[in-house]
């Protein structure tokens, strides 16, 4: 086999550098296809010896055009796409998005709707942080507590494929309301699978917390202080393990959260170790505000009653020429959605999901902008790696939670 | 507990920002583009706007000028986002970096020239980011063509 000489070959990124800074230094690729790392990531690092002088962090292997291909299509045909963003916690996208799109009609949604979509976000969101800390744990080698925590995820996912018909990216939301309603005995069984989790969980603790490897590997590494965190654009889970309380369900309450009692809960000093147990206590308020949001739930219709973007039902649409018509273009020409523009953030697993649309009105948005928590996480993701060892990063990595869904788009 | 902030801000940069209007619990300040460091700074320092969300741009292929700059910011003390919006025409496409005010501005300018070719004055890493190294045009543009296809990374000619 013969290869033109190195720096001839076709390389899709440019790194920062290409020279050590001192004697003795080598810079190491790590990606985007790396078996201890989970996302594809591309890391450029400068190493002297283990030590992690500098990273550049390359993303964008995952970058298929999301908001293009938004603009052509109707704002009912992007809740596929936006799903396909975090495809952990899809649940979340969903309602985030079809709030932004909601805020531009002024809609208000039914309180039955708003109770479930908030019972619905805890729940992928519990999915989310279940899927994070086990991965993170299983990168250390802490195959158990893996295969605990995906067990629980499993069962959500199963749970959820019984409401949506999905078991990851599940279509769900709709401008102004839900695809359907809760099957019967959904409820019961949501309870099983919170107290499973709830034993589940605790073996983790159990195995974990106080664990000397697990410690050893993630008590002050990957450091970063909340001034830090602020100035890159940390959000979510990781400004929080900075002890930060900084969460938009309780800063800037949306759909229900306003009623609810929960905590949020905050790191000491933001490394690898408060990452993870900041999630973990997220995972248990969030089945305290999912036990909550059961009582609190009302009866009633599930959409509101508004034929610019609520679907007529079926017998309708076959019996009388109105809601044919209603149905015909709500389908060929979508919601038409007043001209305007609007930026709407929900508190993603990882940090705050924004939406930034632009209508000029019609049923094609004009532009649909993701602001993704992940996305950011990686411009600042350096300030966590550098200065610490090599083996460090996939722990590092593991406890931000890129997902290259949302950060690539 | 937003009013007040909002009233603030207009206070300030009166002059600066034509009339602010709240839009969707967001106040909306439309600015030149020659004023945009000294904004921003106000925002941060005297104004608490710390973190830095989003920039992004729109392209408004019928104006003049045909690209707006749009950015976005929230105070994490006092839980309200403004946004900052300015206009640039498509022969400069030019503001100046917020990467001395926000280190998160770093990644996301590249993205938004990437996709836009936003030249963000002052921001000496805007190498290709989302898109990779040697693709051509800005897709976000609304004269890209979606099913536009591009020279990709040649294969290599191996040899058995």
């Amino acid at each position: 086999v013969s290869l033109p000489p190195l720096d001839r070959l076709p390389n899709p990124i440019r790194p920062a550098f290409t020279e050590g800074s001192r004697e003795g230094s080598v810079i190491v690729n790590i990606g985007p296809s790396h078996p201890a790392t989970h996302g594809t990531i591309q890391i450029v690092a400068e190493l002297s010896g283990e030590h992690v002088l500098r990273t550049d962090v390359h993303c964008g292997y995952l970058h298929r055009g999301f908001e293009k291909e938004c603009e052509s299509h109707t704002w009912h045909n992007l809740i596929p796409y936006v799903d396909r963003l975090n495809y952990c916690s899809a649940l979340i996208n969903d309602f985030a998005y079809c709030e932004a799109v909601e805020k531009l009609m002024g809609i208000e949604i039914t309180p039955r709707c708003r109770y479930l979509r908030t019972l619905l976000a805890e729940y992928s969101r519990i999915a989310d942080h279940l899927t994070c800390i086990a991965a993170a744990l299983m990168e250390l080698g802490a195959m158990t507590a893996f295969l605990y925590l995906v067990t629980i995820r499993d069962y959500i996912y199963e749970h959820l494929a019984e409401l949506t018909g999905a078991r990851v990216t599940y279509s769900y939301g709709r401008i102004g309301g839900l695809a359907r309603d809760l099957p019967d005995g959904w409820l019961v069984r949501l309870e099983e699978i919170l107290e499973q989790m709830d034993t589940f969980t605790g073996r983790v603790h159990g195995l974990v917390d106080r664990n000397r490897i697990f410690i050893d590997r993630t008590r002050d590494v990957g450091v970063i202080s909340t001034s830090d965190a602020v100035n890159w654009g940390f959000t979510g889970p990781i400004l929080r393990s900075t002890g930060a309380p900084r969460d938009l369900r309780k800063d800037t309450p949306y759909l229900a959260y306003a009623e609810l009692e929960f905590e949020v809960p905050v790191g000491i000093k933001g490394d690898n170790y408060d990452r993870y147990y900041v999630r973990m206590r997220e995972i248990d308020e969030s089945a305290h505000m999912i036990r909550q949001l059961v009582d609190l739930l009302p009866p009633g219709p599930l959409c509101v009653d508004d034929r610019r973007c609520t679907f007529p039902a079926k017998e309708l649409v076959y019996t009388e020429i109105e809601s044919l018509i209603n149905h015909f273009k709500l389908v060929m020409e979508g919601p038409q959605v007043p001209p305007g523009e609007v930026y709407s953030a929900h508190e993603g697993a990882n940090g705050e999901l924004g939406f930034y649309l632009v209508s000029v009105g019609g049923g094609v948005p004009w532009k649909v902008h993701c602001r993704s928590p992940s996305f950011v996480h990686m411009g600042g993701v350096h300030r966590m790696l550098d200065g610490y060892q090599l083996a460090d990063i996939v722990p590092t990595f593991g406890s931000v939670n890129m997902i290259g869904g949302e950060c690539d788009r | 507990m937003g009013d007040a902030v909002f009233e603030r801000v207009r206070e300030r940069l009166e002059g600066m920002a034509g009339t602010p209007a709240v839009s969707h619990g967001v106040l909306a300040l439309e600015i030149e583009r020659s004023s945009l460091l000294e904004v921003v700074q106000a925002l941060r320092d005297e104004l608490g706007f710390d973190l830095f969300l989003d920039v992004t741009a729109v392209d408004w292929p019928e104006r003049e000028p045909r690209f707006d700059v749009v950015w976005h910011f929230y105070s994490t003390r006092e839980f309200v986002r403004v946004r900052v919006k300015t206009r640039v025409p498509l022969g400069d496409p030019t503001v100046d970096t917020l990467v001395t005010l926000y280190g998160s501005a770093r990644y996301m300018e590249r993205e938004c020239h990437d996709m836009y070719g936003i030249v963000f004055r002052g921001n000496d890493d805007l190498r290709p980011l989302l898109l990779y190294e040697g693709f051509q045009g800005h897709p976000l543009r609304k004269d890209y063509p979606k099913q536009k296809e591009q020279p990709l990374v040649p294969y290599r000619d191996v040899k058995s």
